[in-house]
Parts: C-alpha cells; sequence; structure tokens
C-alpha cells in the first residue's frame, strides 16, 4: 500500500491516463521521441553512474596495476588476504581433488557435471548453498539460435554489436556456436521450456536482438535451468562431492606459478583448510552485493565478487572491470522489495514511466544505460518521488497495459510481477509501480581464451566472473546463454588438464606475500581485507557495540 | 531512515528487539545485529532458503513464509530454519520412466498423503501442492509438472505434512520426467545441433572472427531486423 502522501501524486498519474492511453492508440510504442545520438551522449554523460567523474579510477596493485577499474571494485583489490600468512601451515592437503569449482550457481554446476562425465574428481565448493546464485533469479530467458530463419551467425552480430564491439571475438563465438547444444543438453536433462504443441520452442525476441530467439520457462527461466542441473548434481554425489558454507579465500600456485590448489574457510565453524588440485575453476558470479555507487541491486546475497579478489592476487589479469548494467526498472518501494527486477516485458507491453506530475519524459524502449539515465536525470530535476526511507523514483504507470491491451493482460502475462506487489498491498493493474535504476550486472570479469583459461596454467574461470563475452553491454538472455556454454566448455578443459598432470606441486602463498607487501606500501589499513564473502547490512549504531566493528564488508 | 520511523518489537528466537515498522523478517534479524548466512539467501523471493516459521501477537497458530517476503508485526515472533534434511534419492534420467511406479520407488511416501492439504496451506507460493501429489499418485505427471513448477524448494511443505512426504523433490523429478519423455523434442533445435556439429557454420563464425571493424560495424547496422 502507498503511503497517504504519495496519493496526490498517483491523482496526477491517473488524470494524465486517459490522455496517455489515446496517445498510446494512435501511437503505439512511440508516445515519446527517441534519443538521438547526441542527446543519448549527453544524457549519459550527465547522469550514467559510469560516467560520474569518481566512478572509475586506477587500480595502484596486482598484475594489472595502472588499469582502470569501477572504483569500488580497486577499493576491493587493494586489501589485505584474510589469511594469517606467517602462522598458517601450508605443509599437508586437508582434501585432494582433480578438479576445484568455486561456486555452485548454474556454471559451476554445469562444470561439475561434465568434469565428472569426463572422469575426474570433482570437488564443488560454495560458501551459501548448491544452486544459491544469480543464475537461480533469472527471469527472461535464454538465448540460442535454433530457428529455421535463424543462425549463430545471425546471433554473433547481434551479441558484438550490442557489446558496443568490445567483445572478444572468440568468446562470441564459442557463445553462439554452443547456444543450441546447450539448449539441448538442458532440453535431455528435462527442463521445461516453453513449447508448441509439436515440440518447437516459443521463442520471442528481446532488447538488441534480430531475430525471435529467447527461450523461456514461464517468468523461472533461470530457476527452471538451475534446479534441474543441481538435481543432476545432487544425483552424481558418488562423483561430485560438495561442501556449503565453504568460502575460498586464496589460491594456492606451485613453483611453477601454476595453480595448486586453495584456501577454504567454512562460515560456522570458522576453521581454514587446504585442498590440493590439478585445476581449479572459478565460477563465483557478480558484484552486485557490493552496491557500487550505492546502489541498490538485483543480485543475489552472495555476490560479492570474491573470484576477482583471490584469481587477481593470484595473478590474473581482469577485462572490462570498468563497466557496470544498471538495470532501468528496479522497485523502489515497498521498502522490502527495493533492488527487485522489474522485467523489461513491462515496458514492452504497454506500461509508461511518468514522472510525479504524472507527465512523460523519456521513450519508454531506449537501450537499457540510455533509459536508466533518463530516470535518474528526472530525479535530480526533482521530479520523481520520494519514499518513506528517503530512496527516489519515478512511475511506471502499470494500469495502461490491461487498457491498451485488454483486461486479464497483467494477469496473464506478468505472473511472478503480479504476485509480489499483492504481498504488499498493491494491485499493479490498479496503481503503477515506482521504480529507479537498479544494479544488475557485472558486464567485465576475468580475462579467458574460448578454453576458459586464463593467464595461469590451471586457473580456469566461468560465468559472471569473467570478462569479455559481452564486451561492455550484455544483451538480455545472453547470461543464461554465457554460464551453460562456458560452465560446460570450463568442466571439459579443466578435467582434460587435470587427467594430464600426475601432481599438483607444491603449494605456497607466495603470491599473497608479495601481494600484501605491494598493499602495505599503499598504506592501506591492516584491517581491509577480501574477498568479501557477504555483505554487511547491520546499522552502524548496532554494529559500533559489537567484538568486531571496524572490518571491511563483513564480519564473518 | 527517517527520523520519524516508527519501531515495532519482535521476539527473535524468544529475544525482544525494536526494528523498524515494515521491515521484512530477514532485515529485522539485520537490524538486530545478526550477520546471515544460513537461511538467507536471493532476497527476492526465487531461492526458498528463508522459509521459516512465525507467530504473530494474540495467536495461537505457527505460520510459514519466506523470511525476505514477509513483513513483521508488532511482536512477532521470528525465527530461522537453517536447513531441512529432506531424502534425496538418487536416480539416472535415461533408467526411469514418467509413471507412477517410478515415484514408488523413489518416493513411497507420496501414496501415503491423506489428502488433508495442510502441504498447500504451507506453501508461500500459493502451490496447489496437494493436487501435484496427487496427480503423481495418479500417474499424471504432466499435471504434477505443471502445478509444481512455481516451486522454489523451500521445504515448508515437507516440514508440515504429517505423512512425511518430501513434496518438493517429488516436484522436481516429475518435471524432470516431464521435460525428458512427455513434451516433443523439438526438431528443429535437434536440425541446427546437427548441422552445428558437422560444421556448417564455421567458417562464416571464423570470417566474422577475424573481420575489421568496420566492417563489423556496416554489417551489424545493415542487418535485416525480422522479429514479431
Amino acid at each position: 500500500m502507498y503511503p497517504e502522501y504519495m496519493q496526490e501524486s498517483i491523482k496526477k498519474v491517473e488524470s494524465t491516463r486517459p490522455d496517455r492511453l489515446e496517445l498510446a492508440r494512435k501511437l503505439g510504442k512511440m508516445i515519446y521521441p527517441g534519443m538521438n545520438e547526441q542527446e543519448r551522449e549527453v544524457v549519459l554523460n550527465d547522469n550514467h553512474p559510469d560516467y560520474k567523474a569518481d566512478a572509475r579510477r586506477e587500480v595502484k596493485v596486482g598484475p594489472d596495476k595502472g588499469m582502470i577499474l569501477t572504483t569500488e571494485i580497486a577499493d576491493m583489490l587493494e586489501t589485505y588476504s584474510r589469511i594469517d600468512i606467517d602462522n598458517f601451515d601450508l605443509s599437508k592437503a586437508d582434501i585432494e581433488t582433480d578438479v576445484l569449482i568455486i561456486g555452485a550457481g548454474s556454471a559451476g554446476m554445469s562444470a561439475a557435471i561434465v568434469a565428472s562425465e569426463k572422469g575426474a574428481d570433482v570437488l564443488l565448493a560454495t560458501k551459501l548453498r548448491l544452486g544459491d546464485s544469480n543464475s537461480m533469479m533469472a527471469q527472461g530467458g535464454i538465448q540460442a539460435a535454433d530457428q529455421a530463419d535463424d543462425s549463430p551467425a545471425i546471433h554473433y552480430l547481434d551479441v558484438i554489436g550490442g557489446g558496443h564491439f568490445d567483445n572478444k571475438p572468440e568468446l562470441v563465438k564459442a557463445l553462439v556456436n554452443d547456444a543450441p547444444l546447450s539448449i539441448k543438453w538442458l532440453e535431455d536433462m528435462g527442463v521445461m521450456f516453453d513449447k508448441d504443441d509439436t515440440g518447437n520452442m516459443k521463442v520471442k525476441a528481446g532488447g538488441g536482438t534480430s531475430r525471435n530467439r529467447m527461450h523461456s520457462a514461464r517468468d523461472y527461466t533461470g530457476a527452471a535451468i538451475c534446479k534441474v542441473i543441481r538435481d543432476e548434481v545432487y544425483n552424481r554425489k558418488d562423483k561430485i562431492k560438495y561442501l556449503e558454507y565453504t568460502a575460498i579465500v586464496e589460491l594456492l600456485l606451485n613453483d611453477k606459478k601454476e595453480v595448486s590448489g586453495a584456501v577454504m574457510y567454512h562460515l560456522e565453524n570458522k576453521q581454514f583448510s587446504i585442498v590440493k588440485a590439478k585445476s581449479v575453476i572459478v565460477a563465483t558470479g557478480g558484484f552486485g552485493r557490493l552496491h557500487i555507487r550505492g546502489f541498490e541491486t538485483s543480485n543475489h546475497y552472495g555476490a560479492t565478487a570474491d573470484g576477482i579478489a583471490f584469481a587477481y592476487r593470484a595473478g590474473a589479469h581482469l577485462l572490462y572491470m570498468d563497466s557496470v548494467q544498471y538495470h532501468p526498472t528496479g522497485a523502489i518501494f515497498p521498502e522490502q522489495i527495493v533492488g527487485f527486477l522489474c522485467t523489461e516485458k513491462i515496458r514492452g507491453i504497454g506500461a509508461q514511466p511518468v514522472n510525479k506530475d504524472g507527465e512523460l519524459f523519456v521513450y519508454p524502449l531506449e537501450p537499457r544505460d540510455v533509459e536508466a539515465s533518463a530516470f535518474i536525470r528526472e530525479c535530480n530535476a526533482g521530479r520523481g518521488i520520494s519514499t518513506p526511507s528517503g530512496l527516489k523514483g519515478i512511475w511506471l504507470d502499470t494500469p495502461l497495459i490491461d487498457q491498451i491491451n485488454g483486461e486479464g493482460t497483467i494477469e496473464k502475462e506478468l505472473p511472478a510481477m503480479l504476485r509480489q506487489y499483492q504481498r504488499f498491498g498493491i494491485d499493479i493493474r490498479e496503481v503503477p509501480m515506482l521504480v529507479y535504476p537498479t544494479l544488475h550486472y557485472q558486464n567485465g570479469g576475468i580475462d579467458i581464451n574460448d578454453k576458459c583459461e586464463t593467464n595461469i596454467p590451471g586457473l580456469y574461470v566461468a560465468g559472471e566472473a569473467t570478462g569479455g563475452v559481452h564486451g561492455r553491454n550484455r544483451l538480455m538472455g545472453n547470461s543464461q546463454l554465457d554460464i551453460i556454454v562456458f560452465g560446460k566448455r570450463a568442466g571439459i578443459y579443466a578435467a582434460e588438464r587435470a587427467q594430464s598432470i600426475e601432481d599438483a606441486g607444491n603449494m605456497t602463498l607466495d603470491h599473497v606475500i608479495s601481494y600484501n607487501e605491494e598493499v602495505a606500501e599503499l598504506g592501506i589499513e591492516r584491517n581491509k581485507v577480501s574477498p568479501v564473502i557477504l555483505p554487511d547490512y547491520i546499522p552502524d549504531h548496532v554494529k559500533a557495540k559489537q567484538l568486531i566493528n571496524e572490518y571491511n564488508g563483513t564480519l564473518i | 531512515m527517517s527520523d520519524a520511523q516508527k519501531m515495532v518489537k519482535v521476539y527473535v528466537m524468544g529475544e525482544a528487539y525494536m526494528v523498524p515498522e515494515g521491515s521484512t523478517i530477514i532485515g529485522a534479524f539485520e537490524y538486530a545485529g545478526f550477520q546471515l548466512k544460513r537461511g538467507v539467501g536471493c532476497r527476492e523471493g526465487f531461492c526458498g532458503a528463508c522459509a521459516t516459521v512465525y507467530r504473530e501477537k494474540g495467536d495461537y497458530k505457527m505460520k510459514g513464509g519466506l523470511g525476505c517476503q514477509t513483513v513483521v508485526t508488532d511482536e512477532m515472533y521470528i525465527a530461522q530454519i537453517p536447513f531441512v534434511p529432506a531424502d534425496k534419492p538418487t536416480y539416472k534420467m535415461e533408467e526411469i520412466t514418467p509413471d507412477a511406479g517410478t515415484f514408488m520407488n523413489l518416493y513411497p511416501s507420496v501414496f501415503r498423503c491423506v489428502s488433508c492439504n495442510t502441504c498447500t496451506k504451507a506453501c508461500p507460493q500459493d502451490i496447489q501442492v496437494m493436487d501435484y501429489i496427487q496427480a503423481i499418485i495418479r500417474g499424471d505427471i504432466a499435471e504434477a509438472a505443471s502445478l509444481s513448477f512455481d516451486c522454489i524448494r523451500c521445504g515448508l511443505c515437507a516440514l508440515r505434512c504429517p505423512a512425511e512426504i518430501v513434496q518438493f523433490n517429488a516436484a522436481i523429478l516429475a518435471q524432470r520426467l516431464y521435460g525428458k519423455y512427455i513434451a516433443p523434442q523439438s526438431k528443429e533445435l535437434e536440425a541446427r545441433v546437427n548441422e552445428i556439429i558437422e560444421g556448417k557454420y564455421e567458417k562464416e563464425l571464423n570470417d566474422l572472427v577475424g573481420m575489421a571493424k568496420q566492417e563489423l560495424i556496416d554489417k551489424y547496422y545493415s542487418r535485416e531486423i525480422k522479429i514479431s
């Protein structure tokens, strides 16, 4: 339910609605002029969080010292290890395995299945539970060029154009080539894709696609996929060992600077342990919970970019870690669902963004970064609506959807969204939604090739933790695809390497010792550590009274 | 929070704390100083990690819900359920069939359903849990898969079931059986997969990989758009 003071603004939205409905009936989606190239540039420069002067800076330590990164990432990387190295015994491994996989979203779990099929011993470690990931939360769909009028080459063009031609070509080729194979792999495991009576996929268009290519499983696409993959991991418990509530805090390197294992930390019994591994796959996901630029996020509780921290410390190179995707429409009210993603489809089927006076101010379907910037501009100009907790947003006028398309459209097309708001006494068929851009996706990550290899022998990366697949802008439906394609590739190549070598070699943390020294030279306080592991939402006045109150990030 | 923030009292596992009105159960825990590890996940209602029970003032009933979606009320008792130790048999999808017999072998408890509907009442997703269990008993796997599709595997159904059925695990099996054996397979997909394996697109893709940026830009902006 909206508070009393918002009613005046809601009334204004209602009063302009008949005219806007008329406009939509007359002009379809073109209810407001689209921006030209110059206007886009201005709105982005003035408002997009990435374009702010302090949004990016040079990182002062590590293998990419001098590279421009998102400020919060540079901050995270200029920190110490969580391990007290002087008193840490590395002489004996607690567990040995062929392949260690870090992170259990759809990328990590796909890698586990494939590596175990190749005959490798697999250890899957995750700091929360199997499947706890952004993979589980995706609603919209997964792209693959499997229709007669489509082809992997057409998909390739869409991906690289959407990414502003910054994408790594070999990765785009892998993505589009393996896309139909991945959908087939999922279909064979029993994922319930939306199909017609003859079995062909019901596909839709997405932002930036030149064909209908979006496969879906109702509006729970990510969950439908992730649940099946997880079930398969459970079924292979004789071949895939897994450890939950087990975070990785450092990688171990041998004298040849190859990966030889990792240091694990159990979140509850607070013990470190050592795993020796011939190959290591990092599938730790993105950084939404670092709340870049103070933004709310659509991401999972565990999205703290842990893999970026320990892989960088071990010498892995980064790519495009200066690029952040903000989705224009995150919920900003009610308080309980701030940051929650309100799918692009809402605007796609007729909802209009309007300001506090009920006025249109932007074409509803600009590219994500442009649309988000226009929302921010409107709020900064004092034409947004304030929430009780001091956040600002603009209205997304949803009642228009049923008025334009006929009663029952919202119920049929947006059931999850309708249910979500009904839980808080808001009927989006009757009243608009209050939205603001939300931190959605880590466009960059660790630099890999099309075998998921990094510059460190034995270290593989898959999923959102990688950089280069999507350039500086990912299209809808290509992340669900990327985690399957590169998860599987990482599993294959990591298993092959593990089977080709006798022994992982010795285990050292020398790289961490020298990294710590670099950090110390900057004069960084000793209590700044990474990986972050979990975000910290305890209020300051409470934390001030707690045993450890000065840690960077988590108390763990 | 604004200065006028109204506070309510909640009992966190028995102990009283004041938290802002409108907090979710998860938010109330955090405001009280708990950094959560178990019993918290996506925080958007998709993952089922935060399923829990609570009791409201003056009510004798313990209700179930998701911690990230349930708003606290004054004098509510809140708790966390760290783990649901449910039975999960293993199986090879290639070796089982989409019928009641499979469930008889793997989840015999399903056939002990007493139709009390407690599972349905416990479900925070409003799924007709008992109906899909009954569908499994009838051997209607398609119906069971469809009815259970929105399950987020929070485990509240199994925790409340007097017949000790593990509904949410039976649900994923029904869905996989439907997806693999009952839903018709996509012929277009299979044809495309075969083309890729035969290398039909290899040259075209390699040409794109090696293409100069400007040529790629021209090609992109002049590409035909065929969407509906």
